[in-house]
Formats: structure tokens, C-alpha cells, sequence
């Protein structure tokens, strides 16, 4: 019982440390990528990867519990909402008339573009 | 009426859960206030194949099973391009077909494009989803158009597809 309480302990902060830095990559990504369309997807590292290992490693610690049931619920809600949010925001930042850039294929990357990434703004 | 009876043990299971309390009088305003939101809901309208989809009890965690396993790896695609050098991003918008015939379903399967990094759901309508994505590769594995059968068989109507 004692060495079952030990792994516990440990994949559950395992689990933590795992959320925490998804979190710090996607935190990364989100000053990194070039404008909102782009950095939404950095942001969706955060709230589905992140969210879920750190709720994951918490539960463990809670064990079979209440507190469990009701980090559960908080996933469970989580799951219906950011994507929701998510929508909300890429639909808002469309009807404002920002337009994502567009990425023209490498191989047809020889048209004159003097941006170095390729992409043109067609907003 | 079996609806509402079944929405009454869901939300009385849900008030047992978060309460933590088993005495009766505590007991008894959860069964009061759990009445309550069923009456209101009734009066509103709202307890039907939308509101409460009972019939997904069975298929909706299946569906969420796969899903996961999707979000894990694509997390893994975007942390990738995230860490990675910057010409890795090749943006696009695709037009991704949606062959759901509910709202349910519909929302589903914009809700699980935005919940899978790499691509977002930017414009909904009822044939197709424009998707934000962010690498060719992410834009790919949408238009199998994998995701968009599997919700199809969730929401119980099979993946017809629109359009073909």
C-alpha cells in the first residue's frame, strides 16, 4: 500500500510538472506566433494539453474522493467552454475584417514576395 | 415526460457530487432546487433531443475517448512547430465539410476542431466549417475528413457525405 501511495505521489507530479511546462510552451508560442489566428492554436496547447495533465495530476492527488468528482467537473465543463471561447474570438477577430496570413507553398514561394515567410495579407 | 425525469437524476447526482452534505434538510433543498430546475426547463422548452441529449449517454464518451487521443497527438504537432524553426508555420484556411444534420452534432464537431491545436474553427455554417490551421500537415489530417464521420456516427444519423 505504502510503495502504491509512492507512485501515486510521483506520476501525479509528474503529471503537474508535464501541465506546467505545456503551459510554458504554449505561453512561448503565443508571443512567437505572428497574429491572433496563429497564436489561437499556441493558446489551444495551453487549454487542452496544459489544463488536462495539471487537472489529471491533481486529481491524483486528491484520490477517490469528492474534490476528485469535482476536478472531473471542472474538465468535463473546460472542454465544452475554451473551444467555445476559442470560437468566439477567431469569429470576432473575422467579422472586425483581420484576415489570416496565408501561407503560399515553398515551391511557389518565387512571385517577387519580399516577405521572408511567404505570406500575404489579402484583408 | 421520461426525459425530464431522467434530467432530474442527472442534475440530483450532480447536486450529491458537489454538495458533500447528507442530512435531511440539506438533502431536501437539493431535491427542491433540483425540482425546480426541471419545472423552469419545462417551462422554457429547452428538455428535448437538444437540451438533454440522453440518446449520446452511450456514444458521446466513445467519441471523447478518440477525441483525446486526437488532442494529445496534435498538441504533440503544435509544440513541435512551437519549439521549432519559424518556417515551419505554413498557415491556411480550409473548408472543411460538415455532414451533420443536428445542432448537436454540428457544434461538436466545430467544438472538437478548436479543442485539437492546429486548427480552429473560424466560420460555421451548415455544410462546412472554414478551419484556421496551422501547418499543412494539421490542414491534412482534417480534410480525410475522419473526425467529421466519427461525429457523424455519434450523433446516430452515419456519415453521409454531402457534396461527393
Amino acid at each position: 500500500m505504502e510503495i502504491v501511495n509512492h507512485i501515486l505521489f510521483y506520476a501525479s507530479w509528474a503529471l503537474l510538472a508535464a501541465g506546467g511546462l505545456l503551459c510554458v510552451i504554449g505561453a512561448f508560442g503565443l508571443v512567437r506566433f505572428p497574429e491572433t489566428y496563429t497564436r489561437m492554436h499556441a493558446a489551444g496547447v495551453i487549454d487542452t494539453g496544459g489544463a488536462l495533465l495539471i487537472l489529471a495530476g491533481l486529481m491524483l492527488q486528491s484520490g477517490l474522493t469528492l474534490e476528485t468528482v469535482k476536478l472531473a467537473l471542472i474538465m468535463f465543463f473546460l472542454l465544452f467552454t475554451s473551444p467555445t471561447a476559442g470560437y468566439a474570438l477567431a469569429r470576432g477577430t473575422w467579422s472586425a475584417g483581420h484576415r489570416p496570413i496565408t501561407h503560399t507553398r515553398s515551391d511557389a514561394r518565387t512571385d517577387g514576395h519580399s516577405d521572408s515567410a511567404g505570406m500575404t495579407d489579402d484583408g | 415526460m421520461l426525459r425530464s425525469f431522467s434530467m432530474f437524476m442527472f442534475l440530483l447526482a450532480v447536486w450529491l457530487l458537489l454538495s458533500g452534505h447528507y442530512d435531511m434538510l440539506i438533502v431536501g433543498f437539493g431535491l427542491l432546487s433540483c425540482l425546480g430546475v426541471v419545472l423552469i426547463a419545462r417551462r422554457m422548452d429547452i428538455v428535448d433531443r437538444e437540451g438533454h441529449p440522453i440518446h449520446l449517454t452511450w456514444r458521446a464518451p466513445l467519441y471523447w475517448l478518440w477525441l483525446g487521443w486526437e488532442i494529445a497527438k496534435s498538441n504533440w504537432a503544435v509544440i513541435k512547430v512551437i519549439l521549432g524553426p519559424r518556417n515551419r508555420l505554413q498557415p491556411q484556411v480550409i473548408r472543411a465539410t460538415a455532414s451533420q444534420e443536428t445542432d448537436v452534432g454540428l457544434v461538436t464537431f466545430a467544438n472538437s476542431i478548436t479543442l485539437t491545436p492546429g486548427t480552429v474553427s473560424v466560420l460555421v455554417n451548415r455544410d462546412w466549417i472554414d478551419v484556421h490551421a496551422l501547418t499543412q500537415e494539421t490542414a491534412d489530417g482534417l480534410m480525410i475528413g475522419d473526425m467529421n464521420q466519427r461525429v457523424c456516427q455519434m450523433e446516430g444519423t452515419g456519415a453521409k457525405r454531402k457534396g461527393d
